[in-house]
């Protein structure tokens, strides 16, 4: 069954994508959107009839050379499965949103539909290359998934090819996420150095004695498994758009907006989380390394919410919220309860993905205008739309009743991320992270409310044309908001036991046997060889790793836990109690992600609807610090000084002095200049007289003579 | 003892006789009348001996005291210049009968240069070996001139007998050169003589003959008749001047060096790789300025020469097989060309100028098909022939430590695909003509034509087939 999930998708894609000619546009559509929610049942399956047990399921050989053995397996787990049913259920809800939303592409021109089984194909492509992702088994696998939705991401950004500004958003994404990719290549090209093995169960089980390791990298001596873990950090940081490998997310927003919702804010971009939780028995060996991933997770979260403050455009506001959001998972996932950092990738990805999709079907009805200054009043116009943003709008900020598990999903799990902030002191951080998230959580309520104000609410402004002409959206584009909304209101509560809930809940979903954070140190060791005596699993695999293990031994003989591939879907060290201390965290620490909230409603309002000329005085008289949040903290502006103008000028000198004048200079002097100069000599030595053609013979054989007396 | 050396000798002597008995019956018989069955006959006899030498011998042996030799090498040799020079004959049948060229004496004078290079090949002798080398060349220099009313073909004839005899006067200098030194012509006499530092004389007698062979090979600067011989002579003969006569000299150089100055390979290497050198690049800029095709052919053949001395430059077992399978590939693209060229009629006026060939896609698109493949595998793209042809000696010069002369070859490979490619460009994307050559021809050589263009592709899958008599000939060549 995880097997036609996975492969679905790709069916659909090259039906759709090589074959729409034969089927017909429509019926290529049809195909994909018909397989992904097949798929997205499937998921469903699987994730609710999930055994405690990691399955590996190998599809075929890949490369095998040497120690290297990259088969193609899926690797499936509660990991795994959640992120089955998020990419496959936002996937085939987009599909769906995607037969209204591109119905009518202004873009392309009359004739050209070909471009609705194109964009459907893409899609496709995207789910596979991302399902390939998370069902990896082994890091090269996670890496040609990791380009697999690069790729599919920028064929998407750059789907409006006639518009300049698409094409660059492109290839920026491409580039900035090049960064990221080589710290995640570095990090897997040294795992494998140093652990011999690609495979997640190789090197998680060596993870421990990675700890006790040293490695030489850029002429210093580095701990390794804060080494490894920081590379492969700076991965998830370019893919998940974290501060300072953010600036190509906003940008991205060039593509339609149904590939905002599913790429740029449900799936691709949490892959970044999904890889630190997926890498946990590392990460939990590797302290430094988290605390910086705290560090600037919460960094991320303020800033892309103080940039979203200011923003104008609809789509750019959501996207800085995404961008800020990521932040939350990757400090909960920094401070070591990744369960919390999934929870929140889960309910993020039904809220923002409606969201976006509610902002796409504004966008839809609004022809095309994205400038919420534009906008006003459109409640009547949009009821549908409206209610599924106001559903949205409610979960991002975080509504719910304080001090009990009753509230929107965002409520939920945004809270257990801070709670755990808290507990877990920030990785080291002190309250750094706390209070960073607590403001951001203030933000972050402004600035969805202030889409809400400005969009919803008011009196129509900009064109009267346009608004005279705004309109609901289609069906198709409602019920995928409708499904979605369910999921903002209920996943929260539903799962909220399962990831933030007590010890034997998380540890039962997740698949850890329970001992491992109630236990202390000694009684680990006894109660492990129980557990593995007793459900018998894998034996052989088991068997194989223990061996390796054994070899890691050599170099840590202090950790106890050496030689095991800890079991479950994410792993905590035995000193990690940071989910039990949020847990217990004081009141006032529980109440103060509502209270921030509702500090950020009262601006909203006090700013966008009891006093709307407010905003542009505030924005007057603190010119430099408007400025600075609207042109988003300058980041841009520096790395185009840095990195893009020095690129360009060398480009530029390689292409006229070195391509230009030396190497075709070289070429075409040699090819127009040289060669038929001797020519021209070769014709003018054949006279036709036979003297001077004997009088070459004796020269010749005058110089051969010659040649050999100076050798000889 | 005496029937026993016949008996090794037998290949030769069959012909011989052959060329012989025909001359005598034709003229007391039809004469010209019966030039085109003998032709084809004589054909049939080069092609029967040579499927008796590929297939009935496998022994090295020995004749008249070590005067000439039978062995694999010699027997390879002597296959391509059979087969080659049979299908030459064959395809200048029509050519020479529609301009009253056909003589009875045509196909015994070809039959008697191949017994000349059938001996030069099996030489094991300097004696031996100017015998069958001026055999060759006198009845070369009589059907260069063959169309005696033609000044250009009387000058060919002329050119090609007064630089020749230059030639042979190298190499009989550098022969009694080597005798002085070594005191025997015999080879297994001059290897034992030169062997580690061999006198200075020696070594200038090795100059003087390599200087000769050179000539015949047409190796830079020895090769300015070339263009004016291939000029002017009759198409057919051209053709023949371009494959046959060059395997045998090319394989006769191989032979002197390695039997002869097995012992100085480090000598000789230096003078072949220059030759190689000046060849490839004289050849492939010098053509680059010809209109007329034959000389273009002929500035084209000077650069393969140039790349098959490249293999034996090398000095290695695997240079010489890699140059004898040059030499068979170049002789299978030099017969297809030639064939084409033949056709290249219009008012029974042979059109050399290949500006002629503007659109010749358009009224035979399936002989300019052949004649890309042709061109393609001359200039060596792959996947033709051609270029595995220039791979095994590129292979093979930087096997031997001769790298920089590889790189060479390349370089000057990519000068001459200018001049191969500009003729298919011609045929292709050219001008239209208001005058285009009519396809036409005699069957034998659209067969020719067709059936080596699909060789150049097809032959790539038989080169294996090649490949093991080539090795056991270079085995059997150097010890």
């Amino acid at each position: 069954m995880t097997q036609l999930i996975l492969f679905m998708p790709l069916i659909g894609a090259l039906v759709a994508g090589f074959g729409w000619r034969i089927t017909g546009i429509r019926a290529a559509q049809w195909i994909t959107t018909v397989l992904l929610f097949l798929a997205a049942t499937f998921s469903w399956i699987v994730f609710l009839t999930l055994g405690p047990e990691t399955q590996h399921i190998k599809i075929l050989t890949f490369i095998q050379s040497g120690l290297l053995d990259t088969s193609w397996g899926i690797r499936l787990d509660r990991l795994t499965a959640i992120m089955l049913v998020v990419v496959t259920t936002v996937s085939a809800l987009v599909h769906l949103y995607s037969f209204g939303y591109m119905a009518h592409d202004e873009n392309f021109r009359a004739g050209e539909d070909s471009y609705k089984a194109r964009f459907f194909a893409y899609l496709s492509f995207f789910t596979f290359t991302m399902l390939a992702l998370v069902t990896a088994d082994n890091l090269v696998q996670m890496f040609f998934g990791w380009e697999g939705v690069g790729v599919a991401s920028y064929l998407l950004i750059g789907f409006y090819y006639r518009k300049p500004s698409a094409n660059a958003a492109a290839i920026k994404a491409f580039v900035v996420n090049r960064v990221g990719d080589f710290g995640f290549a570095l990090g897997i090209f040294g795992l494998f150095y140093l652990t011999d093995s690609i495979k997640l169960d190789d090197v998680f089980a060596q993870a421990p004695a990675l700890a006790d390791m040293q490695i030489t990298f850029l002429w210093a001596d580095w701990n390794a498994a804060n080494l490894l873990a920081f590379l492969l950090f700076i991965g998830a940081m370019g893919k998940s758009a974290q501060f300072i490998l953010h600036t190509w997310l906003p940008d991205a927003m060039e593509g339609p907006t149904p590939v905002s919702a599913l790429i740029h804010a449900a799936t691709m971009v949490t892959a970044g989380v999904f890889l630190v939780c997926r890498m946990s028995p590392l990460m939990e060996y590797a302290p430094e390394a988290m605390m910086f991933v705290t560090f600037l997770g919460a960094t991320t979260a303020f800033f892309a919410a103080t940039v979203g403050l200011v923003q104008n455009d609809i789509k750019r506001v959501i996207a800085y919220s995404t961008c800020s959001q990521l932040g939350y998972m990757f400090v909960a996932a920094g401070v070591g309860v990744y369960s919390v950092a999934m929870f929140h990738l889960f309910t993020h990805a039904f809220f923002k993905a409606m969201l976006f999709l509610g902002a796409g079907s504004v966008i839809h009805g609004m022809h095309h205008e994205q400038d919420m200054r534009n906008y006003g009043g459109l409640r009547k116009k949009m009821p549908y739309t409206f209610a599924a943003m106001m559903i949205g709008t409610l979960a991002i900020t975080g509504v719910g009743i304080p001090l009990t598990h009753f509230g929107f999903a965002g409520f939920l799990s945004k809270d257990a991320v801070i709670e755990s902030a808290w507990a877990g002191q920030g990785g080291g951080l002190g309250g750094y992270a706390f209070w960073m998230l607590v403001v951001a959580a203030a933000f972050t309520s402004f600035y969805s409310w202030r889409l809400m104000f400005l969009t919803f609410f008011g009196t129509p402004r900009g064109n009267r044309h346009t608004h005279e002409h705004a309109h609901e959206s289609p069906m198709v584009m409602l019920v995928p908001l409708g499904v979605l909304a369910v999921g903002a209101i209920f996943a929260g509560m539903i799962w909220f036991g399962s990831f933030f809930g007590d010890h034997s809940q998380v540890n039962k979903f997740f698949g850890i046997p329970n001992h491992h954070a109630a236990d202390g140190d000694g009684a680990d060791h006894k109660t492990d060889g129980e557990h593995k005596a007793d459900d018998g699993h894998a034996a052989s695999a088991h068997g194989v790793t223990s061996e390796q293990g054994g070899h890691a031994a050599d170099h840590a003989q202090t950790d106890k836990h050496h030689g095991d591939v800890p079991e479950g879907a994410i792993f905590h060290h035995p000193d990690n109690h940071v989910m039990d201390e949020a847990h217990h965290a004081p009141k006032w620490v529980k109440v103060s992600p509502f209270f921030a909230m509702i500090g950020g409603l009262l601006f909203a309002l006090w700013f966008y609807v009891w006093s709307p000329s407010l905003p542009k005085r505030l924005a007057t008289a603190n010119k430099p610090l408007y400025e600075f949040l609207l042109n988003k903290w300058y980041v841009d502006e520096i790395y185009d000084a840095i990195f893009v103008k020095p690129a360009k000028m060398l480009g530029r000198f390689l292409w006229k002095r070195g391509d230009g004048a030396t190497i075709d200079g070289l070429i075409n002097g040699l090819a127009m200049g040289v060669i038929p100069f001797f020519t021209r000599l070769a014709g003018r030595a054949q006279t036709g007289y036979i003297f001077s053609y004997a009088l070459a013979m004796v020269l010749g054989i005058a110089a051969l003579i010659t040649w050999m007396t100076l050798v000889a | 003892m005496m029937s026993a050396d016949l008996a090794t000798l037998a290949p030769e002597i069959v012909i011989a006789l052959y060329a012989m008995a025909a001359l005598v019956f034709a003229v007391y018989t039809r004469k010209d009348a019966l030039a085109g069955s003998l032709l084809w006959v004589t054909a049939a006899v080069f092609v029967a001996v040579a499927v008796y030498l590929g297939f009935g011998r496998d022994t090295t042996t020995e004749a008249f005291g070590g005067l000439v030799v039978d062995d694999s090498f010699a027997r390879f040799a002597k296959v391509i210049i059979l087969l080659s020079a049979a299908a030459v004959l064959v395809m200048g049948q029509g050519y020479l009968a529609g301009r009253g060229l056909l003589r009875f004496e045509y196909p015994a004078l070809i039959a008697l240069a191949v017994v000349g290079m059938m001996v030069m090949v099996s030489a094991k002798n300097l004696m031996t070996l100017y015998m069958g080398l001026e055999l060759q060349s006198l009845s070369l220099y009589v059907v260069a001139s063959m169309r005696r009313d033609s000044l250009r073909s009387t000058e060919a004839g002329m050119k090609y007998f007064v630089l020749g005899a230059l030639s042979s006067g190298l190499l009989l200098y550098g022969s009694s050169l080597v005798y002085g030194f070594a005191g025997t012509t015999q080879f297994d006499g001059i290897i034992a003589a030169a062997q580690g530092q061999a006198p200075l004389g020696l070594l200038f007698g090795l100059v003087f003959v390599a200087s000769g062979l050179a000539f015949k090979v047409s190796a830079v600067p020895f090769h300015m008749w070339t263009p004016d011989v291939y000029e002017g002579s009759p198409a057919p003969v051209t053709a023949f001047f371009a494959t046959a006569p060059k395997v045998a000299a090319v394989a006769l150089f191989a032979r002197v060096m390695h039997d002869a100055f097995g012992g100085i390979v480090g000598d000789w290497q230096q003078i072949v790789a220059l030759l190689s050198l000046l060849s490839m690049f004289w050849g492939a800029i010098a053509a680059i300025g010809q209109t007329n095709i034959k000389r273009l052919l002929a500035y084209s053949s000077i650069a393969h020469m140039g790349f098959a001395l490249m293999g034996l430059a090398s000095g290695t077992e695997f240079g010489v097989s890699a140059m004898l399978i040059y030499m068979a590939i170049y002789v299978t693209m030099n017969v297809g060309t030639f064939a084409f060229v033949m056709l290249l009629e219009r008012d029974g006026q042979l059109v050399t100028d290949i500006s002629a060939l503007h659109m010749y896609a358009m009224q035979a698109p399936g002989k300019a098909l052949a004649v890309l493949a042709l061109f393609f595998s001359l200039a060596g793209v792959p996947p033709f022939l051609g270029f595995f042809g220039k791979l095994y000696v590129l292979r093979a010069a930087y096997d031997g430590g001769l790298a920089w002369l590889a790189i060479a070859g390349v370089i000057a490979s990519v000068i001459g695909a200018y001049y191969y490619l500009r003729i298919v460009y011609f045929m292709y994307f050219g001008k239209e003509q208001d005058d285009p050559i009519p396809s036409g021809g005699t069957l034998v050589n659209q067969g020719l034509v067709t059936g080596c263009g699909i060789a150049m592709l097809g032959g790539v899958l038989v080169l294996y087939y090649v490949e093991i008599p080539a090795l056991a000939a270079a085995i059997s060549l150097v010890q």
